[in-house]
């Protein structure tokens, strides 16, 4: 029964870091790599790794996709028709060579590897490895450290985050470009350069407010 | 199912983030293949954590997805602050590091 899941989780991973690799859109990227998470998470379970696949499904396929979801939204209207067009055919060549050298050289080393353990099952374990209980105790006791340490690296991170993304000037120091809504409230006919190049059509009246005409 | 399937699958996966790296130019993109190479990374982690029967296989891997986290919020930061100057989200055009 595990092997019927192993596959179905295992092709899911595969096809969802290939779909990443390949869909234009970035949006669609990101769905695939959510895809991709679950299938993981689903993947650990049978590993007998229930809270780091809870982790997993909570932080990455939670919280971090969010967030890439959100930064496509604000980001990808802007992307340029250019960046569609693949990179150049011999790049690309190439790059494929090289994936396909890396999996083979990794698939070798793997199978070629002298551990004996490694075409086995692994030990039998008792239920509580890889539990939240034993998660914990480690990461509390033999990796009080490393905890910390990770801690203060998102502390840093979010720090870093913020004065990235933060506005420069000033408020609204970027926003001088922005479109006003009086330039919409203007009555028709008064000679605005909007409507010398067609923008409003001078016979119908030009009423997006209710002061469009009135004043 | 033993331990070798999993480290082919992480294998796979590694190789699909680094075709995705070397052929994709969009920041974006880039930063989503990166998480692709990480979690292959995970998966052979985990796998050899269970192969062992130990779970300090499973930190290692709970701290690379703190890792991963970090460099999502940088590097999500970068792009934002990269569309806020009006500047061409493409890593062929974004070359220099002074300004």
């Amino acid at each position: 029964m595990s092997e019927v899941f192993f596959f179905i989780a295992g092709i899911g991973a595969v096809c969802g870091a290939i779909g990443v690799v390949t869909v234009r859109n970035p949006f669609y990227a990101v769905l695939a790599l959510v895809f991709h998470l679950l299938s993981l998470a689903a993947l650990f379970l049978l590993l007998q790794a229930q809270f780091v696949a809870a982790a997993q499904v909570v932080v990455y396929a939670g919280a971090v996709m969010v967030l890439y979801v959100f930064v496509v939204a604000y980001v990808g209207a802007a992307e340029p028709a250019r960046l569609r067009a693949p990179v150049g055919r011999g790049q690309r060549a190439a790059a494929v060579l090289f994936g396909l050298a890396l999996f083979v050289e990794l698939a070798i080393a793997v199978l070629g590897s002298g551990l004996k353990a490694i075409s086995t099952d692994g030990p039998t374990v008792d239920a509580g490895f890889g539990s939240p209980a034993q998660i914990g105790e480690l990461l509390l006791t033999k990796f009080l450290l490393p905890f910390e340490v990770a801690s203060f690296l998102l502390l840093i991170a979010a720090v870093g985050a913020v004065v990235l993304a933060r506005r420069r000037g000033g408020i609204g120091a970027d926003e001088a470009d922005a479109v006003s809504v009086a330039d919409l409230r203007l009555p028709p006919g008064t000679g605005t350069m909007r409507e010398a190049v067609g923008g409003v059509s001078s016979h119908e009246p030009f009423e997006l407010g209710a002061g469009g005409g009135k004043q | 199912m033993s331990v070798d399937w999993y480290l082919v699958v992480s294998a796979l996966v590694f190789s699909a983030g680094a075709v995705g790296v070397l052929t994709r130019r969009n920041p974006l993109v880039i930063l989503l293949c990166l998480e692709l190479m990480l979690n292959a990374a995970n998966i052979a982690l985990i796998a050899f954590a269970r192969m062992w029967g130990n779970a300090e296989g499973q930190i290692f891997a709970i701290i690379v997805m703190v890792v991963a986290a970090c460099e999502v919020c940088i590097g999500l930061g970068l792009v934002v602050a990269i569309y806020r100057r009006r500047l061409p989200i493409d890593v062929d055009e974004i070359r220099e590091l002074h300004g």
